[in-house]
């Protein structure tokens, strides 16, 4: 059993973590930290937990030495008290972009302002087990992972794996993404009569997780990711479609390429039917889940495809990934609390 | 005893159980595709003949 704190709990990706760490049975959960609501119990912030835990918010500044810090935090929190976090807790897995990217300069470039902790970069396995799972067993500290940047990867990793589709195009990947991805802080844009209905590009060009994908895929090349994003009438969920041009190529070939990938991956599901109405993946059928649907659809007239990834942007784009993290840092089977199968209709 | 096959359409391995029916109609478990059973020794599988559904619409 290992004790286990999360600091910025109140938050919908630290809500998500303490949901799945109350069903982890090798973990304890010690504290929760929210500066807002300290003294208040968690179902009062996090509803659904009614019942699940007597745990109390509490101030960061009673902050105890635990054995697994995850730090569920505001972009640029984390990495201005990183060195304080790293002296409570031998693990950490901090789910904020403060350490995701090997390149303080890239980090600037993308996030507007210089990076505090640049000597902390290169400590952190990013945190995505799929792509990385050698480098996160056993490991000290985690990253986090971009929701959408989860997605694209995901979308695409098979083939790039593959040698099929290479760095010598674009990779033009349109999304569509729910509400909770802004985060628990209501803002104008998430007021309900200007939200509800939807389908608002908010970001066509220049998006922050461009940086984290082309990071992940460097080992196969420089590949040219432009994303694009729309909101959408979900509150959970991310949808990518990734627009590449592989002239040639056969059913076969993307099916072994898949397969390949993801056989022994146990949180990627290859959705590709020939009959029903689930042909491919549906972010909706992910909700609660740390699942990531993969597939595609292929023209083999033109040579287009649609290379397809959903995911729940709290599971398996924040804080499903951060626990499956945890499992291959601390040598526990990596699906542990994790198994949810979502529901349907 | 079973028979051990491949869809036509995505490669997957398929296992018949021995009492299978040439003609028999049967799911592919990865990809979904309707398989027909056209010959049992050897299996030969191919993919049934579908309903048509305007998808495009």
């Amino acid at each position: 059993m290992i004790r286990v704190s999360i600091v910025g709990a109140s938050g919908y990706a630290g809500g998500e973590l303490l949901r799945l760490l109350l069903d982890h049975p090798q973990v304890e959960i010690a504290q929760i930290t929210s500066e807002s609501f300290a003294g208040k119990f968690a179902y009062q912030v996090h509803p659904h937990l009614r019942g699940r835990t007597q745990l109390r918010f509490v101030g960061q500044e009673a902050l105890e030495a635990c054995d697994v810090l995850f730090l569920a935090l505001p972009h640029g929190a984390a990495q201005r008290q990183i060195a304080n976090y790293a002296a409570l807790a031998a693990r950490i897995i901090d789910l904020s972009a403060d350490f995701r990217l090997r390149d303080g300069g890239v980090y600037q470039q993308y996030y507007g302002e210089a990076h505090n902790a640049p000597e902390w970069l290169d400590r952190f396995a990013y945190g995505l087990p799929e792509t990385n799972r050698a480098a996160l067993e056993g490991a000290a500290y985690a990253s986090g992972v971009g929701c959408n940047a989860t997605a694209v990867t995901l979308a695409v990793w098979a083939l790039v794996r593959a040698g099929i589709l290479q760095a010598d195009q674009p990779l033009f990947a349109d999304l569509k993404v729910g509400s909770s991805e802004a985060g628990r802080s209501p803002t104008e844009s998430s007021h309900h009569p200007a939200r509800a209905g939807v389908v608002r590009p908010f970001q066509m060009t220049g998006h922050r997780h461009e940086a984290e994908v082309r990071q992940t895929l460097s080992a196969y090349g420089h590949f040219d990711i432009r994303m694009a994003v729309t909101s959408v009438e979900l509150v959970r969920g991310a949808a990518a479609a990734v627009y590449v041009t592989l002239p040639g190529i056969q059913e076969k070939e993307f099916w072994a390429a898949y397969r390949a990938a993801w056989n022994d991956s146990p949180f990627v599901r290859v959705v590709h039917d020939k009959a029903g109405i689930h042909r491919h993946p549906e972010p909706r059928l992910l909700a609660g889940t740390n699942y990531a649907d993969v597939g595609w659809e292929y023209d083999p007239a033109t040579g287009r495809a649609a290379l397809l990834c959903a995911i729940d942007n709290l599971g398996k784009g924040a804080s499903g990934s951060a626990v499956q993290c945890l499992n291959l840092m601390c040598g526990f089977e990596e699906t542990t609390a994790l198994t949810f199968s979502g529901f349907y209709p | 005893m079973t028979h051990i096959s491949t869809c036509p359409d995505c490669c997957a391995e398929i296992h018949l159980p021995a009492d299978t029916m040439l003609h028999e109609l049967l799911p592919c478990p990865d990809c979904g595709a309707e398989l027909e059973v056209l010959n049992l020794n050897p299996v030969e599988l191919d993919l049934a003949p579908e309903m048509q559904e305007d998808w495009g619409e």
